[in-house]
């Protein structure tokens, strides 16, 4: 991916691509080739997903047969997983590029007298591996002969020849784990592995269900020790592969029209600079959506995809909205260059929703992004986190040069930078919208309140919304906004 | 018919199959795999004379075969007969638990 941030040092430790969407970003690259990753992570969090992804990926993708050590007896659910991910296990089975050993541990019932190994075990790898010359392996999962085996000592000192016999024989494994209480894994696994570990996370508080990854360990590679939220659907594990911000993304001198002449000519008769990142922000009503629907069908006319992200309205209501304002953007629908994608308000997470925002970001790879609005986004009660990824996102968009345009919810009576505080700073771009009644006559006020690199037009403007359109009337000398005062909670506008 | 009228006669305990098909898993000749080829001959001369069937795989000649008895230790011991299926893994030095494993009817 053009672009992708990721923190990684040169490293000489060579990588196993694993095909999981934002994964090998985040990892630069995938996992340690020929050496034993750790996965671990409570019951349903996605581990056994991840595995056969890299797997049936390695095997399909990158030339890489493997192998899969089922140890918890799930015939069903390994082929379900396989067939999530568009294949057929017993298919990939017979063309030699997947082969799984279901490995039954009786669990307590087998009896046990002296010494013994796990040679047997070591013996049906070295076959499976053999029969279809595997370059990948997964071992899922590994607590199952926990249970099954009462030596733990044994079982332990076998492990480790194990992971040892893995990376002799230069096989990338995955080896899958059960969290553990106070330790990562049930069995302190993770002292095992040197080389890298993962963490998958899957939290559901008040019913709203949340994923995460955290790379724990990964040596050599510098990684962030970010989470990352990632998605499971139709076409398997999606990481959202957004790292912590870098601000090293280039400035294009590049203009784009705001749909709007007026407004273009109150930013040097040129409008946006292409790949900023614009705020508007207002209560309701006040004509948000349709200055976003404006900069949209600007956008489409020049011919460029268009993404628009609707969190409250669904698009017909948006798309008869915008009729009623002279904005027609269904031509454009049915052209395939501008996509909407209603974000309802389900039980998946914030995190899940911005996962998805990026996923459709790398399938129709716009110009144009337009989120509206970011209210639930930015005020969102589940902490700092998720300001940061929204963070992380308009950062992501400017490296991409994305032009994004993003629409916020203020109540009249707030200052009105004070929802906005967390991605203010990130905006390039800063209109705000405002409704006032001097002398009992209702209007509409449009103000650049910020619009870094150029010189904006500080003046207030009226804004009129009709069904030619959206324009802006004359320069208001009466105006209630203020003149913007600098202070070190950012660009205030006093009421 | 005779057979049957006679079987009816004989007490409950002896009434089924005592013929005991034994394998035993190794993975090349290692000193414990001898071990247990050693501690197994023993008790089944002992507890078995006669009534079974030992049968040793070396699964370094023949690896296809651990998958069926689903082996992961070595040595596994593995009564196949009479069912259900039992199943020992290590040398076999503890006599008891290799007599209760299998349960064994002592030899009469």
């Amino acid at each position: 991916m053009p672009g992708a941030r990721s923190k990684v040092v040169r490293s000489s430790l060579a990588k196993a691509p694993t095909g999981i969407q934002g994964l090998d970003e985040v990892t630069g690259g995938g996992l340690p080739k020929g050496r034993v990753t750790l996965v671990c992570g409570s019951a349903g969090c996605g581990k056994s997903l991840f595995a056969m992804e890299f797997l049936v990926h390695g095997a399909v993708r990158y030339g890489e047969p493997g192998v899969c050590m089922d140890f918890e007896e799930t015939e069903e659910k390994l082929r379900a997983n396989v067939a999530s991910l568009g294949f057929d296990l017993r298919d990939l089975s017979k063309r030699k590029k997947l082969l799984v050993d279901f490995v039954a541990v009786e669990r307590n019932q087998i009896a046990e007298s002296g010494e013994y190994n796990l040679e047997g075990l070591f013996i049906r790898l070295a076959h499976a591996v053999k029969a279809v010359k595997a370059k990948r392996v997964v071992l899922d999962s590994i607590e199952a002969l926990f249970s099954g085996l009462s030596d733990s000592t044994i079982l332990r000192a076998e492990l480790r020849r194990m992971f040892h016999w893995l990376e002799e024989h230069k096989l990338t494994a995955v080896v899958t784990g059960e969290a553990g209480e106070h330790t990562l894994t049930r069995h302190g696994l993770e002292e095992y592995i040197a080389d890298c570990v993962i963490s998958l996370d899957h939290r559901v508080t008040e019913q709203i269900s949340t994923r995460r990854l955290r790379i724990v360990k990964y040596r050599v590679t510098s990684h962030g020790t970010d989470e990352y939220p990632f998605l499971i659907d139709r076409e398997g594990i999606s990481v959202v592969p957004i790292t912590s911000l870098e601000l090293a993304h280039k400035a294009s001198t590049e203009r784009v029209s705001t749909g709007i002449p007026a407004l273009d000519e109150m930013m040097e008769g040129k409008g946006f600079f292409r790949g900023s990142s614009v705020l508007v922000s207002g209560s309701s009503g006040t004509g948000k959506s349709s200055l976003a629907a404006s900069f949209t069908k600007a956008a489409c006319v020049r011919g460029e995809t268009c993404l628009y992200f609707a969190f409250e309205e669904s698009p017909s209501q948006i798309l008869r909205n915008m009729r009623s304002v002279g904005i027609d953007l269904e031509p454009w629908v049915k052209k395939g260059v501008l996509h909407f994608h209603a974000m309802r308000p389900t039980s998946i997470g914030l995190e899940a929703h911005l996962a998805i925002v990026h996923k459709l970001i790398e399938k129709f790879r716009p110009k144009v992004v337009v989120i509206d609005p970011i209210t639930n986004l930015v005020s969102a009660s589940g902490g700092s986190s998720i300001k940061s990824m929204l963070m992380r996102l308009v950062d992501f968009l400017k490296v991409q040069q994305i032009t994004s345009l993003f629409t916020n919810l203020t109540f009249s009576g707030d200052p009105q930078e004070r929802a906005a505080a967390a991605v203010s700073s990130l905006m390039d771009t800063w209109i705000v919208l405002r409704d006032s009644k001097p002398n009992g006559r209702p209007r509409r006020e449009l103000y650049v309140l910020k619009s870094r690199g150029m010189a904006h037009s500080r003046d207030p403007r009226e804004l009129i919304v009709s069904e030619r359109g959206m324009e802006l009337g004359k320069v208001l000398r009466d105006h209630t906004l203020g003149t913007p005062v600098a202070g070190p909670g950012g660009v205030k506008v006093p009421e | 018919m005779k057979k049957s009228s006679a079987n009816k006669r004989r007490p409950a305990k002896t009434r089924r199959s005592d013929f005991y098909i034994l394998r035993l898993y190794i993975a090349g000749h290692t000193p414990n795999s001898i071990a247990a080829i050693d501690n197994l001959k023993k008790i089944c001369e002992d507890k078995l004379r006669g009534k079974y069937r030992l049968e040793v795989v070396d699964l370094l000649v023949k690896p296809q075969l651990a998958k069926g008895d689903q082996i992961i230790a070595i040595p596994t011991l593995v009564r196949r007969l009479p069912p259900p299926v039992k199943k020992i893994i290590g040398n076999l030095s503890k006599t008891e638990s290799v007599i209760v494993g299998l349960d064994l009817q002592p030899a009469r």
